[in-house]
């Protein structure tokens, strides 16, 4: 029973929080629709989420292991290891995006693999843009991004307690510099666990 | 959530009353001239004393009416003669140069200390006199005074308010990774004289002038996620005004300054919120499943300007400060919009503008007549504020890499670039008159 609902679910989550995150660039009174409906589904995203969350450690792991890539059963200080795969811990964005790429899917499964596991453990998102328009804009922009990031993680059994997130705008760029180059890694979302001191 | 896992951030994080010296001062470059300006001479201002001259007083005057957009001051070596005082000017020789108006001055030392400053505006096609004053002033005082006589030649001619004699406050970066650090400063409104406030390791943004002038709003990221504060500028002392869990952003005085709009996300969506400080009571304004933040007062207090992606990109929306209807989109043109400032006599909204080739420009509404147009021609540039006459934006921009901070007349019609030694400058403020 479990196992069919779950995959189906993920799905759905997925589809919606690219919906809710990512304001289509043309057309006003489409755009208007889907941000409505963004924030309509928004709310009830979180609550699948934190009741997918809570649906007890045993439903919640099986998931991460049928879903997380190979090697997913970390060691607790794992987090610490820097040649561990939990490294990885930064997720870029398109531009104008607060949608979760495909490529990025890995690095998210395997945190939320970890924290689902380890349910004392805390992990801050920090959200982040380029430069480029209003820094008080950005600063929503980003806000979007760690809350995109933030409900894969809950999707994937991680508990909304154990995250907090933050959003830096362009304030705090990973890298300097005013091009596309340097733009296309300064959107990101960046995982950082407080405890570890990483 | 662990709050106390980030006071680690608060060493290193600095309050600052304004007072003492001058410290960094920003260069200023006009980069635009204009046809059309009014041709005035400013000549240097005799020194009656020994040694140096303490200050260039006609220097500044004549960098401040070229700033404006308005005038044309004649170069120092065009002038054919240089005289400190009405008795010596020759009006002939002035009105073949194609002169207006020529102010004079001379600069004495005081016996009691200080200097006395006498100067005078003349009419060269009247020949006669326009305005004509003397002060005291101690050395410090000198720049300020220098732009309260720009501020009087500007009235003379013109007929309207110079803001010379006012200031601005910005944010400076400098370093890179784990060395950055920020500060919140004040200067004049040319950039000298510049003061920090705040020092600290985490960014500062969206400061906000106090209609008095004596309080700055501000949002720091000092403990590890974004406060708003509003800080005495000349005590340093400050107190946190919101600190809520997510978002705590963009504060936006009323015009009495008895509120401070914000946008908070505690909610779950950043929206707007109206704080009013003498009751510490916070009132929701917007409702709406998109970004909203940004607000800007008009000048009667009675609505406000915002930034809303609502409608899929960001763009500009009016509502009425008591909520009685529903917000209003302003902006339509192109498909980013953002960051208002409301001119102060309310007609013009100054914002950020994407256009076609993805760049970011500052574009001006004209409420009534509803044209939009843009004044700035950089790609990255941001935040404009208006000076407190309205005749001139200041706003953000890049320059050979660095952030640097770029005025333009509101009429787009002159530019100029202020910028730091090292490091970035940006979010410009634009204080008030200083009565």
């Amino acid at each position: 029973m479990i196992r069919k609902v779950w995959p189906f679910a993920l799905v759905a989550l997925l589809a919606l929080a690219g919906c809710a995150t990512t304001p289509p660039e043309q057309g006003t009174t489409t755009g208007g629709a889907t941000a409505e409906e963004g924030a309509a589904t928004g709310g009830a995203e979180s609550e699948g989420a934190t009741g997918t969350g809570m649906a007890e450690g045993e439903a919640a792991s099986t998931v991460t292991a049928e879903e997380c890539p190979p090697d997913c059963d970390f060691s607790r200080d794992a987090i610490d290891d820097p040649g561990s795969i939990l490294s990885d811990r930064t997720i870029y964005f398109e531009f104008d995006s607060s949608q979760v790429q495909q490529q990025f899917m890995d690095i998210i499964k395997r945190h939320a693999a970890y924290l689902a596991k380890y349910g004392d453990v805390d992990v801050r998102l920090e959200g982040h843009t380029d430069e480029r328009g209003s820094r008080e804009y950005n600063v929503g922009l980003g806000s979007r991004r760690a809350e995109s990031v933030s409900q894969l993680l809950q999707a994937y059994g991680v508990s909304p307690s154990q995250i907090e997130t933050v959003s830096y705008g362009e304030e705090v760029p990973a890298v300097e510099g005013h091009n596309e180059e340097a733009w296309a890694k300064n959107r990101r979302v960046e995982l950082v666990y407080p405890a570890s001191g990483n | 959530m662990h709050p106390t896992r980030w006071l680690h951030a608060l060493i290193g994080v600095a309050l600052l009353a304004v007072s003492g010296q001058a410290s960094a001062v920003l260069k200023i470059e006009i980069t635009e001239g204009v046809s059309g300006a009014r041709p005035i001479a400013v000549v240097p201002f005799g020194w009656t004393g020994s040694g140096e001259r303490p200050e260039d007083i006609a220097g500044i005057i004549s960098n401040d009416l070229a700033r404006s957009g308005q005038f044309a001051p004649m170069e120092r070596r065009d002038m054919v003669s240089r005289p400190t005082a009405g008795d010596q000017i020759s009006f002939g020789s002035w009105r073949t140069l194609d002169v207006d108006h020529v102010v004079v001055g001379r600069i004495s030392p005081r016996s009691a200390g200080g200097y006395a400053v006498r100067f005078q505006l003349f009419d060269v096609n009247r020949q006669r006199q326009v305005a004509g004053y003397s002060f005291e002033a101690r050395k410090g005082a000198l720049r300020g005074l220098a732009h309260e006589i720009s501020d009087v030649v500007y009235k003379q001619i013109t007929g309207e308010r110079g803001a010379f004699n006012t200031r601005i406050a910005f944010v400076s970066a400098e370093g890179s990774g784990d060395a950055k650090h920020y500060q919140l400063q004040v200067s004049d409104y040319d950039g000298y004289n510049a003061r920090p406030i705040l020092k600290s390791r985490q960014p500062i943004m969206s400061p906000a002038w106090s209609p008095d002038g004596e309080r700055i709003a501000y949002v720091s990221f000092e403990r590890g996620s974004p406060a708003v504060y509003v800080q005495q500028v000349r005590s340093g002392e400050r107190r946190q005004i919101s600190r809520r869990t997510g978002i705590n952003g963009a504060p936006a005085w009323s015009p009495d300054g008895s509120k401070l709009a914000m946008a908070l996300s505690y909610e779950g969506n950043l929206e707007l919120y109206i704080m009013d400080l003498g009751r510490d009571k916070l009132r929701r304004l917007t409702r709406s499943g998109g970004i909203d933040t940004s607000p800007a007062w008009t000048p009667d207090g009675e609505r406000i300007v915002f930034t809303s992606d609502r409608s899929g990109g960001p763009q500009l929306y009016t509502v009425p400060v008591d909520g009685s209807s529903a917000p209003r989109r302003l902006t339509f043109e192109g498909n980013y919009n953002a960051g208002p400032d409301v001119s102060p006599d309310g007609e013009r909204i100054a914002f950020v503008h994407r256009n076609e080739n993805n760049q970011y420009r500052i574009a001006v509404v004209d409420l009534e007549s509803d044209l939009m147009r843009i004044v700035t021609d950089g790609r990255l540039d941001e935040s404009p504020t208006f000076a407190p006459n309205g005749r001139m934006i200041l706003y953000a921009t890049e320059h050979n890499g660095r952030g640097v901070l770029g005025a333009v007349s509101a009429d787009g019609r002159a530019r100029v670039r202020l910028s730091q030694a090292q490091g970035d400058i940006r979010e410009p403020a634009w204080g008030p008159f200083r009565d």
